[in-house]
């Protein structure tokens, strides 16, 4: 048998993953066996209700927290068994969060807030002004790189978080809700920057939504409940026409963008 | 992360609330500078206790003589007659390591030189005084031994009475007459100025004459008020005070069933007592400096564990960034440190201060070594590593999950 090509490889490939907090009769199973696979490249939307095991598995996919039992091979490196150092050295490197409220150090400015992860990466100052400013320039906010988070409207300070996600190179991007505490136009310019950044720079998302509108734009949507995955479809499939009408093109969301 | 960004982290942490930082550094700056200024105190006291014997003379014993007691009543050492001048001059002859003995009695009187009078100490003594009591005269010289013999009329003054009796005068003291009760003195020399005592008596204030002139003169007693007797050696202070105990019990010709009719008191051994006396003041401080660092401590802790409860957010994004949990750990700990560090040489300033302020308005001597700023920064930071480290280990240990939720 041959080797799949690289654009092939699983970066995430998960199997019979389950997690249980506590145990005896009061135990709750939070995943009762999940299996996944995602190539290098996707763009995926996690959907299901609260309680459904979709943070439970978001967690578990960034390398928060460790499942009882089952299979996590994150770019074909098992990483279900980690130490906490080892996790958190593969949350420096290999994945980026983007959380809904943005989690920006206040009273830091964009700049050092985007040096962040490359400060326990032991990457060297200069290095890390070059890499911190280039990011923010690529967000389009070249011009605020020393604001404060106070000063910067939510659509920009997701927009730092983003530019931090990316700081080490990770090639996963994991976004948690994150245009809840966004309007709609911010929102949709986010969701914009998201796919760009997917069509372009080839950066693997992970979004987790309830929100069918947001995950409209993404290209696969895999729904939770009760612990199982009880729908993985492309978006075509899992989302109506209807919605998806309000995504726009391609070339019409980097108009947003500019 | 680097030491640099570390310190930088934590300075920036501490500035974002300047008011509780400070707030919170009082403790270690109350607890350092007690230590400073404890220290100080207590090593200028000791320095000040060892110059007096210096200055009392070296090795010095006291020989004064015994109590009377009639009808049961006693009336206090030095109330009997039993000291006599061969005493003396059999001491210095007969007991070993002996460097010198003088008589020394003392009356007070008048002295007036033209027109400015002084009332003023007047002892009489012999030259062996000089070398018993480490006293060069500054001006002229003292009297002799052949002017001892012939009781001759000349005085030694003190530095206190010749600035008194002759304020302006261009050629000073000596060769001026003074008159004590009526007695016509040449003044022949000036002391050298010796300063208070220890127990804060001017020295200076004192005119020294022949003893038997004083004998003769002024007092009309065929006895010594008491004896000073100087050791070569500090080693030999206790042989030189037995052999002069049993010398004089000979010469006294007292039975073994009599007691002594004099007492020796050793200067060192009281001095020794005064030492002992500061440093168990130093002590007392000392220990009021080392609840004052512990309870400094315990409000660096309650801070540092309020901070990490505001910051558990910070902590988690900080994790979910790849913040292992010793890095986590550091930065808490290295902001404990800064904290008491900058606490400690605030501390030390203020320590310093305070030192020299007690110097300057109490005349207390203090000695600042550098030892004490070394222990007081040392002390400070050990402060701030033990209780900073409590705190520190929670924040290490939070869950990245729960942290990042934490509202």
């Amino acid at each position: 048998m041959q080797r799949p090509v690289l654009g092939n490889e699983w970066l995430i490939d998960v199997r019979d993953l389950t997690k249980v907090y506590g145990d005896g009769p009061t135990a709750v199973h939070a995943l009762r066996g999940v299996s996944l696979r995602v190539r290098a490249g996707e763009f995926v939307a996690i959907m299901g209700p609260s309680g459904s095991g979709k943070s439970t598995f978001m967690h578990v996919l960034g390398c928060l927290d460790r499942p009882t039992s089952g299979s996590y091979r994150l770019a074909g490196e098992e990483v279900s068994r980690l130490s906490p150092d080892q996790l958190a050295l593969a949350r420096n490197t290999r994945i980026g969060f983007v959380f809904q409220s943005f989690n920006l150090l206040s009273r830091t400015t964009a700049l050092e807030n985007v040096e962040l992860p490359m400060l326990y990466a032991g990457v060297p100052r200069e290095e890390r002004l070059r890499r911190a400013r280039a990011l923010l320039d690529q967000m389009g906010l070249g011009e605020r790189a020393d604001h404060r988070p106070s000063e910067l409207s939510g659509g920009q300070q997701q927009r730092v978080a983003i530019a931090r996600a990316l700081a080490n190179g990770a090639p996963l991007l994991m976004a948690d809700e994150p245009t809840g505490n966004l309007d709609s136009t911010s929102s949709a310019d986010i969701l914009a920057l998201f796919r760009w950044l997917n069509r372009e720079r080839r950066i693997t998302i992970v979004l987790v939504t309830h929100d069918v509108t947001i995950a409209a734009w993404s290209d696969r949507v895999v729904t939770f409940r009760d612990g199982l995955i009880i729908g993985d479809r492309p978006v075509e499939e899992a989302v109506p026409a209807s919605v998806r009408a309000g995504v726009p093109s391609m070339a019409a969301a980097r108009g947003v963008r500019a | 992360m680097s030491l640099a960004v570390l310190l930088r982290v934590a300075w920036q942490a501490l500035r974002r609330n300047a008011t509780r930082s400070v707030l919170t550094m009082l403790g270690i700056i109350i607890g350092v500078g007690a230590v400073i200024t404890s220290m100080a105190i207590g090593t200028g006291a000791q320095a000040a206790v060892l110059a007096q014997i210096e200055s009392l003379g070296a090795n010095l014993i006291v020989i004064v003589p015994g109590s009377i007691t009639t009808g049961g009543v006693s009336l206090g050492s030095g109330t009997r007659t039993s000291l006599k001048l061969e005493d003396v001059t059999a001491i210095a002859r007969e007991v070993p390591a002996v460097a010198g003995a003088a008589p020394y009695s003392q009356t007070n009187a008048q002295v007036v030189a033209g027109g400015a009078n002084w009332y003023t100490s007047i002892g009489g003594t012999t030259p062996a005084w000089t070398t018993v009591r480490n006293w060069p005269v500054a001006e002229g010289r003292f009297f002799t031994e052949a002017e001892v013999r012939q009781s001759a009329k000349v005085a030694v003054l003190g530095s206190t009475v010749a600035q008194n009796l002759f304020p302006a005068s261009e050629s000073g003291a000596v060769g001026a007459m003074v008159i004590i009760k009526n007695v016509p003195f040449r003044v022949v020399g000036v002391l050298a100025s010796k300063g208070q005592s220890g127990f804060g008596r001017d020295q200076d204030d004192v005119v020294v004459v022949p003893i038997t002139t004083l004998q003769a003169r002024l007092t009309g007693q065929t006895w010594v008020n008491s004896i000073l007797v100087s050791a070569a050696t500090p080693d030999a202070v206790p042989g030189v005070v037995d052999s002069t105990e049993r010398l004089l019990r000979l010469r006294h010709h007292l039975t073994v069933r009599q007691p002594d009719d004099f007492s020796v008191r050793n200067i060192a051994d009281v001095q020794q007592v005064r030492i002992a006396t500061s440093q168990t003041q130093t002590l007392l401080l000392a220990g009021i400096a080392v609840v004052s660092l512990v309870v400094g401590g315990i409000g660096i802790m309650n801070i540092m564990l309020v901070s990490v409860t505001e910051r558990t957010r910070e902590i988690g994004l900080r994790m979910a960034v790849g913040a292992r949990g010793r890095d986590i750990l550091l930065q808490f700990l290295v902001e404990a440190l800064t904290l008491a560090s900058v606490g400690g040489l605030v501390g030390i300033a203020i320590g310093i201060a305070t030192a020299q302020g007690a110097s300057l308005v109490a005349h207390w001597p203090v000695i600042v070594s550098p030892l004490s700023v070394v222990l007081g920064f040392v002390s400070a930071a050990l402060v701030g590593v033990v209780f900073g480290f409590y705190p520190a280990r929670r924040a290490a240990a939070l869950d990245p999950i729960v942290a990042l939720r934490y509202e």
